[in-house]
Order: C-alpha cells, then structure tokens, then sequence
C-alpha cells in the first residue's frame, strides 16, 4: 500500500531520512515512535508529497507519489486522511464548517448528505454537540478530534495520524488510541501513527517501528518490540518504563 | 504547491556562494510571487460561482474598504491639507496663492492620492494578510488544505486579490476628494483663498487622462500589496518569530514596489 523505496532527505545540512525503505500493508495501524527531531513527521509528510526525498521514491500503490505533481498528486492525497499535530483546523470557521470543507469545496453532495456526513463524523468522535463551537472555544483534545473527524469525512483509505496524542491528558489520549483502533476495525482503514506515547503504541499497532539516525533500527509486532534488545529501543521502552514483559496486564 | 521546502540544504560554502545564494533564492521569490499572484488573478471569476465564495469575497470587501475608512479618510484630508500649506506658503510669496487648487488636485490625482492610498493598504491590509496567512502557515492549516485537495491560491488570496481590486481606485479616489477638501479648507481658513475660486482651479486642472492613471496605480499598488503579503504568508516558517518577520517584510517591500512602480507608471505615462 505505502512503499519507501531507498528514501534520503537532506535537510538543515543532515541526512534526517537515510536509506530508508519499508512497506506498510493495506489494513494495517503502522506505528512510528523514536526521540524527537528523528524525521517521524519528516517521514509521514513524505507520504503526501508535502516534503520530496532527495533521492529514492515513495510509492502509494502503484503511484510514485514522490514524482507526482497537479491532478495525479491530488488524486492521490484524496486516498488519504491528515491528522495534524495541532488539529490544523481554520479559526473563522465552526467545528462543523472545517469538517463539511473537504465535501464542500471538492465533492458535489447535496448540502443535506453533506450535514449528514459531518454529523456522522462528530459523532464518531464524540463531538455531537460541539459542532456549533469555534476551534478556540474547544480544548486541545477536542481540536485533535474535529481534526480527525475532518480527516475521515471524506471516508479516506490510508490515515495519518502526526502526534494523535501529544498534550492530552491520559483518558483523552486512550479514547483517541480507541477511536484509531475502531476506524481501522469497522471501516479498514489503513493507519499510519507518529507517536512518543509507547503505550499507546503497544495497543493500537500491529507493528511498531523504531525510528532513530534516519533508519528504522526495530519494526516488529508489540509483543517483539517489547522484547528486543536493540539498545535504542530498550533505552527508549525504559525511559517509559515498560518492561520486556510491557504487554502483560495492560 | 504552496507547502514548499528549503532550496538549498546545507550551508554555503563561502562569503560568495552565500551572496550568489541569496540572489538566486530573491529571484525565485519574485517568480513564485509573480506566479501566485498571476494565478490568484486568473481565479477571480472562480469567487462568483457558489454563494460561499461569494460571501467570502463580501467579508474581504469589508476588511479591505470599511475597515480602512477611518484611516483612509485621516490620511487622505491631512494629505491634501499638507499639500495646500505647503504649496501655498510658497506661492503666497508671489501673491499667487490663487493657485493651490490646480497644485493640490494635480499632487493628488496623479501621485498622492493612489500612493497614499497604497501605503495606508500595505501597513494596514497587507500587514494582516501577511499575519493571517503566515500563523495557517506555522500551524500547519495551509498543508491541511493542501492535503483536501484545495488549492490555497484559489481559496485564501483570490478573494483578497479581488477585493483590493475593486477597493483601491475606489478608494483613492476618495483619498483625492477629501484631499482636495482637505487643501480647500486650508486655502479658505489659513490663505484666504475663497473656497469656490479653490475649487474652479482645481476643477479646471483636472483631467480624465490624470484620473485614469491615478486609478491603474491604484490598481496596481492592490495588487501589489496583496501579492507580496501573501508571498510572505505562504512562505513563513519558524513560528511567532517568523509571523512577525513576515508581517514586517509584506510592508517594507510592499512600500518599496510601491514606489518604484509608481516611478515606472509615471514615467510610462507622462512624457518629459
């Protein structure tokens, strides 16, 4: 679904992407955590071409996304779903306003079918009565749902979720963790997550990958990941303080 | 795409392949601002075909004309009130004050009026274009609608390109009439020049070829305006730092296109 194909990107006079190549299958939550500035966010953009490797290719299906430019980039970014760090939703407009955007300005649904979709968005986030608000009369969690709700009103195949649970509180993070998890199991969403929240990880991913010097040092299922002894990614389970028995009784 | 990243991503060799550098990246500034502002113009009609866009252009409109009324209304009667002391202070030590009508309506027709009009947009439009668009830029809602698909020429600097399209000549031209009013109550109060003579010298003077010149800078210095500020938006990084550099660069160059364009038309129109 989601091939990086030799990826390098050079920026700010390092190799933050270097020779990394992966594959992520179609269904599947893909997880991505590692320290900061190790180009997790550098790597999703690549996704959507809103950044462009220095050499190698990135391929979405049998589309090299990396080369694509005009109707065949927009073709392929209409696949995917975008949860940005902060929501990125549009001040001047009402939670319900950013969700029906993309439906709006690039489909030609009836304003009814419309509301209805976006009503069936904020449901899914547990936004129901909050679609009147303006995004700074919400709090930050709340942000990243309509966010997300705004990514899939348009019933995307692949979902990028950039730091989902960055800066909230425990339960919200959870509830964002679950609402990841029943996107992918009722609609079959294909999920790509950039995390430092390792626990969150261990749920929700059928594989974890450990990002670190521009190459994944560790991609395995959570019950390998925990297990490892790859030292970046010991240290990093430490720091977090899950044990090779991290799984059990979570 | 808007989204663009770093040309160059290492740091220059030298003193002079940092100079050759930064002439590159100016020129590929200036064309990628050309192009956004050609494309913003192109998209216009664009604006009358759903009601969303519509009042979108409508809400534009107020920012760039109602909002700047108060300001432009300052501006424009203490400009032409400058203009008829100044002028007329000298002309006085002729006995030939008589004349600061034709001055001031001639000033402000051709130069002061669509030049004032312009610098007033760029400190207090351009500015908080340069504002808006640059903190969507930091906060990442630019991508967002990049990834919907939506081209952010179309749906943010279209309606603003178009609203200072069909707001500056309109309002030069009312910085012209209350500069001659302006002038006019100087002459009458301060140079005892009686207000219908002030106003048959500057009504005789006039002429259409000077109107219509005002308005096309008029136009142009819009256009200007908003092509630079919202360069500048679209090409902001480094947080509340960077929103501030943009904010302060749309205005500074914005003012500096102003007046060289302004020289280019003069010079265009008016033979020595």
């Amino acid at each position: 679904m989601i091939r990086f194909d030799h990826v390098t990107k050079r920026l700010g006079g390092r190799d933050v992407l270097d020779d990394l190549s992966f594959e992520i299958k179609k269904g599947e939550v893909f997880v991505i955590v590692g320290p900061s500035g190790t180009g997790k966010s550098v790597t999703l953009k690549h996704m959507v071409r809103l950044l462009t490797p220095t050499s190698g290719s990135v391929w979405i299906a049998d589309t090299e996304v990396s080369a694509a430019n005009g109707g065949t980039l927009e073709k392929v970014r209409e696949r995917f779903g975008y949860l940005f760090q902060g929501g990125a939703l549009l001040g001047w407009m009402t939670v319900a306003d950013n969700i029906a955007l993309p439906l709006r300005e690039k489909t030609r649904l009836p304003e009814k079918e419309i509301e209805a979709r976006v009503a069936e968005a904020l449901s899914m986030v547990g936004l129901e009565d909050d679609g009147d608000k303006f995004p700074n009369e919400i709090s930050g969690g709340m942000q990243k749902r309509a966010g997300l709700a705004r990514a899939i009103v348009r019933r995307p195949e692949i979902v990028l979720y950039d730091e989902p649970t960055s800066g909230l509180d425990p339960i919200t993070s959870r509830t964002i963790d679950k609402l990841i998890l029943k996107l992918n199991t009722d609609l079959g969403i294909t999920s790509v997550v950039v995390t430092h929240d390792l626990q969150g990880a261990l749920l929700i991913a059928d594989r974890i990958a450990m990002l670190t010097g521009g190459r994944f040092v560790e991609v395995s299922a959570p019950k390998v990941f925990v297990a490892t002894d790859q030292p970046d990614v010991r240290g990093f389970l430490d720091a977090q303080f899950i044990s090779k028995k991290g799984l059990e009784g979570m | 795409m808007i989204t663009r990243e770093a040309v160059y991503s290492d740091a220059p060799e030298s003193a002079a392949a940092g100079g050759w550098r930064a002439v590159v990246l100016a020129l590929g500034d200036i064309g990628r601002a050309g192009s956004m502002t050609f494309q913003a113009l192109v998209m216009m009609p664009l604006l009358f075909a759903n009601p969303r866009s519509r009042r979108e252009l409508a809400r534009q409109l107020y920012v760039t004309g109602i909002k700047s009324l108060a300001l432009i209304t300052v501006v424009g009667m203490f400009t032409g009130m400058i203009l008829a002391l100044q002028v007329g202070l000298e002309l006085r030590r002729y006995n030939q004050e008589v004349y600061i009508g034709s001055a001031v309506m001639v000033s402000l027709l051709r130069e002061m009026g669509p030049f004032m009009t312009g610098i007033v947009l760029a400190a207090c439009v351009g500015s908080s274009m340069a504002a808006q668009i640059g903190t969507m830029t930091v906060n990442d809602e630019i991508a967002a609608l990049e990834m919907m698909s939506i081209n952010p020429v179309r749906f943010l600097m279209a309606p603003r390109i178009a609203a200072m399209v069909l707001m500056t000549p309109i309002l030069s031209f009312y910085t012209c009439v209350l500069g001659v009013i302006g002038g006019g109550i100087v002459g009458v109060t301060q140079l005892n020049v009686p207000w219908d003579q002030y106003m048959s010298m500057a009504i005789d003077i006039a002429r259409m070829r000077d109107l219509y010149v005002g308005l096309l800078k008029a136009l142009v210095f819009g256009i200007v305006v908003t092509g630079v500020s919202c360069f500048e938006g679209f090409t902001t990084t480094q947080g509340a730092v960077g929103v501030g550099r943009a904010t302060r660069r749309s205005v500074i160059t914005s003012i500096l296109v102003i007046l060289i364009l302004g020289y280019v038309i003069t010079r265009l129109f008016y033979d020595l």
